[in-house]
């Protein structure tokens, strides 16, 4: 990230996280009394709180945890970059993405615009493939989530019916998921059932997950106490209430953040389709 | 019960009263939703395969199998006879039900037969067994060709392919895998 990008390291090991009732959390009790520390699923409430504390361009590398989750492309411990800009939105993220593809593919040694995955020569050169949520599920599911609430249906059909027909030629931004599905996305001015939320695929692989950030604290106030909800329904216990993170908001301008997984990267750009494969020892092994 | 932390390749379960193996699976999970888990599943008493995805929260029922050691009888009319080996109990198993091992049954032969709620699911032969060879042509003398093969058929009724030199009534050694000719038995 040779733009300017200070990069931070923020702490793995934190009192508080934000709700999400689809991951889970690995927690610990660090002294006799019980108290609760979390490893990070995401460092995202502390790189917002020094945005907020005046930081512009700011880049996190570095593990993150999520309790089970193993498969072939999933390990419970795995690398992100996550990157934050101030007075930006989901569209930089996109050309962000764009950039990095190109330089860490030259990097891996490869011709820089075009990678063969899967079998398939993929093109790296922009524009990349943009298809909303709402396309992608008429399209391929036949119903559009933007239109009807239903987490459950939304979940299997992206699993079952949108990824595998994702276009495989290029990379694909999937964008502007159901305000329901914003997460910490602000919602977007010119339809509110809409949140400025973009995911990339590459040939189908799941990759990076950005939003325009939500900067409202009222609202986000409101999205993590339903979230919160959704939790406990799960049976996960919520997170304490996440003040320092909240205070940070009211100082928090415009900005927009993107997570990518650095091992699902580095599968892509040397052809490995299993992340065992990538990586040192897997969890069975260490 | 088993619940989703249980799938893995290899394990039986119960779909619509009847047994499945799980022969192929794959765990997915977008970042922001529910982990979904698709799986490859065969019927063990059809052989038929198909496709589901579970989602985190379904439950399963185990597939009690239960593996009886039996002995083979014989067969007629009703079917095959085998006597469990512990109970003295006798079971009859259709020409269906028994598949292609009815090519390599012998009198007094020790199987283990796979029940599924009293519904014989599979039959484990020994690997190998030795059976008569009750009719064949004689080899033509002075073929020599290496490779050289002939149909000839054993006692059980099944036709196989060996070399020029088997006649009738000599006994095979016999793989119940592959249903090829190994070598002729020791007497």
């Amino acid at each position: 990230m040779d733009q300017g990008f200070i990069e931070v390291n923020t702490p793995l090991l934190v009192s508080t996280l934000a709700p999400e009732s689809n991951i889970e959390a690995f927690n610990l009790s660090t002294d006799k009394n019980k108290s609760l520390r979390y490893l990070i699923t995401s460092p995202e409430l502390n790189m917002k709180r020094l945005l907020a504390s005046g930081l512009d361009k700011i880049f996190q590398l570095g593990p993150v945890f999520r309790k089970g989750e193993r498969g072939a492309l999933h390990l419970p411990e795995f690398y992100m970059v996550e990157w934050y800009r101030k007075n930006a939105d989901y569209r930089d993220l996109m050309k962000d993405c764009e950039q990095l593809l190109i330089k860490t593919n030259k990097a891996a040694g490869n011709n820089p615009l075009s990678i063969s995955y899967k079998n398939t020569q993929i093109s790296l050169k922009p524009p990349y493939h943009l298809i909303t949520v709402d396309e992608a599920f008429k399209k391929w599911a036949g119903w559009s989530p933007v239109e009807i609430y239903d987490p459950n249906r939304f979940d299997y059909d992206l699993v079952t019916k949108v990824e595998p027909n994702l276009p495989k030629d290029r990379p694909v931004f999937l964008i502007d998921y159901p305000a329901w599905q914003a997460s910490l996305a602000r919602l977007s001015p010119k339809n509110k059932k809409i949140a400025e939320r973009v995911e990339l695929y590459i040939n189908g692989v799941e990759l990076a997950n950005g939003f325009s950030e939500l900067v409202d604290r009222k609202e986000q106030e409101q999205r993590f106490a339903s979230e919160s909800k959704e939790m406990e329904k799960k049976n996960l216990k919520p997170y304490p209430k996440q003040d320092l993170f909240f205070k940070a908001l009211d100082h928090l301008e415009e900005c927009a953040g993107m997570a990518l997984g650095v091992d699902r990267l580095i599968m892509v750009l040397t052809g490995k389709e299993k992340i065992d494969d990538v990586v040192t020892f897997v969890p069975e092994e260490s | 019960m088993y619940d989703s932390s249980h799938l893995r390749k290899g394990l039986k379960i119960v779909i619509d009263d009847e047994p499945y193996i799980i022969t192929d699976f794959q765990f997915s999970k977008p970042g922001k939703g529910q982990a979904l888990y698709r799986c490859k599943l065969k019927n063990m008493i059809t052989g038929y395969t198909m496709d589901r995805t579970f989602r985190s929260g379904d439950k399963f029922q185990p597939a009690n199998l239960e593996e009886v050691h039996m002995q083979y009888l014989y067969n007629d009319g009703d079917g095959y006879h085998f006597m469990d080996l512990k109970s003295y109990e006798q079971v009859t198993l259709t020409e269906e039900q028994v598949g292609d091992a009815k090519n390599f049954l012998k009198d007094n032969m020790e199987v283990d037969i796979l029940f599924f709620k009293g519904t014989p699911i599979s039959i484990s032969l020994p690997t190998f067994v030795d059976l008569e060879v009750i009719e064949a042509m004689p080899g033509v003398k002075g073929d020599t060709a290496t490779g050289a093969t002939k149909p000839v058929t054993l006692e059980t009724g099944h036709k196989i392919q060996v070399p020029l030199f088997i006649e009738e009534g000599d006994v095979l050694k016999i793989d119940t895998r592959t249903g090829d000719y190994v070598e002729r038995a020791k007497k």
